[in-house]
């Protein structure tokens, strides 16, 4: 007996000889490793990505969606029109579109979501999508006329962001442990700590999805989940934490590896406003000591794209400054020579748990150190990061991905936590904003890119690259990550 | 002298060899990275390879010893330098409330699993060498307390004891000159043992990331993070625990041949 075959003949005694008959059909079901699990189940009251990966499209819907491309399409918003001037957006919504406890969808309930996302209380962690909003209004039960302050260009796509969901009031005081949306999926069950499972919608608008039932499980530690997937006990793994095990899968001929790109812009976060880091050419020295295609060799083992500023390669729009930045320690050491720190400094980089992160900031501070800049390494969990880092803004340099799509606009906040305040930059944002042509926008960003790349804002390491591995039958996975998903409805078994 | 004792001794001063020998010679820099030599399996250029950013791994196992060491030997000083004390007062005052103060409050110490305990500390004080080293050593003192309370004990009863105190030599007196000589023994031997313990335990911190930071190599860290490439890059999660074997293998057999040497009774009964 081959391995193989003992290995299936094993796997078929363990669970038993009915699920063995029902092996030549094509299977219904599927189970999806990843690493974090959600908090809640509400896209709409917080950043973390994993709501989004279980619940967006499968169980909530927007007024538009992302496809796996990257392109927005229309979700429940059948078309809409857009005034001359563009600040009125009047959307025309699917008909008999029924949420999961049956009452209809309609646009009271598109007024609902966009009023409560963007009400002063609102807990929505992305309140700058619906911040151009001026005024909703219910035209007829299937038709709704939304009004901007000004002309939005990215409006359609802010809505397809998971943030900006519909939800029905009906049921939006269990959201979170109950969510009742209009997507494809129903919830079924919440095993804290291990699994979520999401069934079938029969009632479902669209095309009815090839899988019955998904299981999402949550698998934080690296070592376990390559043996989860080794073992096949789980059929699909998201964003595989642990790149070095890429070429075992990729030479098995059980899986399959899919890389493509997320949103993920890896920076190594410089604290503007804290000495000496204030100070431009100290910024400039750090971004010139940063060997970045060492850090994706040595802490991604290769997967990963050099970056020269906060904005991804794959879109149009991305400018390639890498150059700008280049690898040239003599030229660091020089430029903090000049300015006084002929000696280094000290400094902190906290570092949160992921892989990029733990082993990236090992090789910077390697490489700081090369210069002089001696950056104690402190670990620190995700909680701890958000309350001292993020929140509390106490720290030296970090290095964290920011995977939202198309978010150069966080360094227009100068409260955000790495403190940059450019008046340049927060004009150029505004002027974005009111722009609509595609060129001049595209420009506009260009200038953006470049703005914060000569600032030297942060130190641009590389754009995360999303590591899928699932079994070779599986069809439908996005490569890409535009934004965190898991689109259930494309998914299948190949026969 | 025995098999043990001589076996231990080689074993134990391998690896404190190394740690000293680190101090002025490696052969690379332990915290240079060379990322394109990374994975390499042991060779004449690399004794024994080097890890996922192409660190020397015979250099970071010599610093790493001294991590080790350096953690475990001032846990074991802690212990000893107050346990020590709190076991001979608590002799020397025996049935009184001091007694009972000192003695339950090890009961307290002694009913938590040492190293769950040294990670809270670890992860309420924050991670670090400092931090692990006190976290160590607090459990080492119940230990070091009640093996010198009932050492201590018994020697009370004794004749030269008595006479000690017929003399008027006050308890404190008594328990420095006459009493802790003659436990010294048994301090020592104990004293190799928790040392042994002290490693594991550090490199258990490490493991889960309390212990020593990076760039200081720790032999327990270099276990953790080669975890996902045992399958492709096996040296990486041989040699540190390797290591860790070697050393706690070495003091528990010099332990071991220490008690059977030092122990007055054992000596009597073989001559």
């Amino acid at each position: 007996m081959t391995k193989q075959r003992f290995r299936s003949f094993a796997s078929a005694l363990a669970v038993g000889a009915s699920l063995f008959a029902g092996e030549a059909l094509a299977k219904s079901d599927i189970t999806i490793a990843m690493q974090l699990e959600p908090p809640h189940l509400d896209p709409t009251s917080a950043a973390a990505q994993a709501i989004d990966s279980v619940v967006y499209t499968n169980i909530f819907e927007g007024l538009t969606r992302f496809m796996g491309d990257g392109s927005v399409v229309p979700g429940l918003a059948e078309s809409w029109e857009i005034s001359e001037d563009g600040t009125m957006y009047t959307f025309k919504l699917r008909e008999s579109v029924t949420f999961h406890d049956g009452s209809t969808m309609d646009a009271e309930d598109v007024k609902f979501s966009l009023d409560r996302a963007r009400a002063e209380d609102s807990a929505n962690a992305q309140k700058a999508l619906f911040a151009g909003i001026d005024s909703v209004e219910v035209v007829d039960p299937l038709t709704v006329k939304v009004t901007l302050s000004a002309p939005n260009g990215n409006f359609l796509f802010n809505m397809a962001w998971g943030d900006a969901v519909i939800v029905a009031p009906e049921s939006i005081d269990d959201i979170k442990t109950n969510p009742v949306g209009t997507g494809a999926y129903t919830f079924g069950n919440w095993v804290q700590g291990d699994s979520i499972t999401v069934n079938r919608n029969p009632n479902y608008w669209g095309d009815q999805p090839s899988l019955e039932t998904a299981t999402f499980k949550f698998i934080s530690d690296p070592t376990a989940a390559f043996a989860a997937m080794m073992a096949e006990d789980v059929d699909v793994f998201d964003n595989f934490p642990a790149p070095e095990n890429l070429p075992q899968f990729e030479a098995d001929p059980r899986f399959q590896v899919l890389v493509g790109s997320t949103e993920g812009e890896t920076i190594l976060s410089t604290n503007n406003k804290k000495a000496p880091f204030d100070d431009i050419r100290v910024r400039q020295a750090m971004a010139h000591a940063i060997d970045r295609q060492a850090i994706i060799d040595g802490a991604m083992f290769g997967y990963g794209t050099p970056i020269g500023t906060h904005f991804a390669p794959h879109n149009p729009a991305y400018v390639d400054l890498t150059g700008n930045s280049a690898y040239d320690p003599k030229k660091a050491a020089q430029l903090l020579a000049d300015v006084g720190y002929a000696d280094g400094f000290e400094t902190t980089l906290h570092l949160p748990p992921p892989s990029y992160a733990r082993r990236g900031g090992e090789i910077i501070a390697a490489q700081l150190a090369e210069v002089g800049i001696k950056a104690e390494i402190i670990n620190v969990e995700w909680a701890q990061w958000l309350e001292s880092v993020f929140k509390g803004k106490d720290f030296g340099l970090t290095i964290v991905s920011h995977t939202e799509p198309m978010d150069i606009g966080i360094y227009a906040r100068p409260d955000y936590y790495f403190q940059y305040d450019s008046s340049d930059f927060q004009a150029l944002m505004e002027l974005l904003n009111e722009t609509t042509d595609p060129d001049e926008r595209k420009n506009l960003l260009g200038d953006a890119q470049r703005l914060i790349a000569t600032d030297f804002v942060n130190g641009y390491l590389f754009q995360l690259a999303k590591l899928g591995v699932a079994k070779a039958g599986v069809q439908g996975l996005w490569e890409n990550a535009p934004t965190a998903a898991i689109d259930l409805t494309q998914i299948s078994w190949s026969e | 002298m025995s098999r043990n004792l001589i076996l231990g001794a080689l074993l134990a001063s391998l690896v404190l060899l190394a740690a000293l020998v680190s101090f002025v010679w490696t052969p690379y820099d332990h915290a240079a990275l060379d990322i394109p030599g990374k994975l390499k399996t042991p060779s004449a250029q690399n004794w024994f390879g080097t890890d996922h950013f192409g660190r020397d791994m015979f250099s970071m196992i010599m610093v790493g010893a001294r991590t080790s060491i350096a953690v475990a030997l001032v846990a074991v000083g802690i212990g000893m330098a107050l346990g020590v004390p709190l076991g001979l007062t608590a002799a020397a005052r025996k049935g009184s409330w001091l007694d009972e103060v000192i003695m339950r409050g090890n009961d307290l110490v002694f009913a938590f699993p040492s190293l769950v305990i040294a990670i809270l500390i670890t992860a309420v004080f924050g991670a670090g060498a400092i931090n692990a080293i006190i976290a160590i050593g607090i459990f080492n003192i119940p230990v070091f307390a009640r093996i010198t309370r009932g050492a201590a004990l018994s020697l009370w009863e004794r004749e030269f004891i008595l006479a000690a105190r017929v003399s008027g030599k006050g308890a404190a007196r008594i328990s420095a000159e006459h009493i802790l000589p003659n436990v010294a023994n048994l301090l020592i031997v104990q004293g190799t043992i928790q040392f042994s313990l002290g490693i594991l335990a550090e490199a258990g911190l490490s493991y889960v990331g309390l212990g020593a930071q990076p760039p200081t190599p720790s032999w327990g860290r270099m276990l953790a993070d080669a975890q996902t490439m045992v399958s492709f890059a096996p040296h990486l999660a041989l040699i540190p625990g390797l290591a860790i074997i070697v050393t706690v293998l070495g003091l528990n057999l010099l332990g071991d041949g220490l008690r059977d040497w030092l122990d007055p009774r054992i000596r009597v009964a073989r001559a």
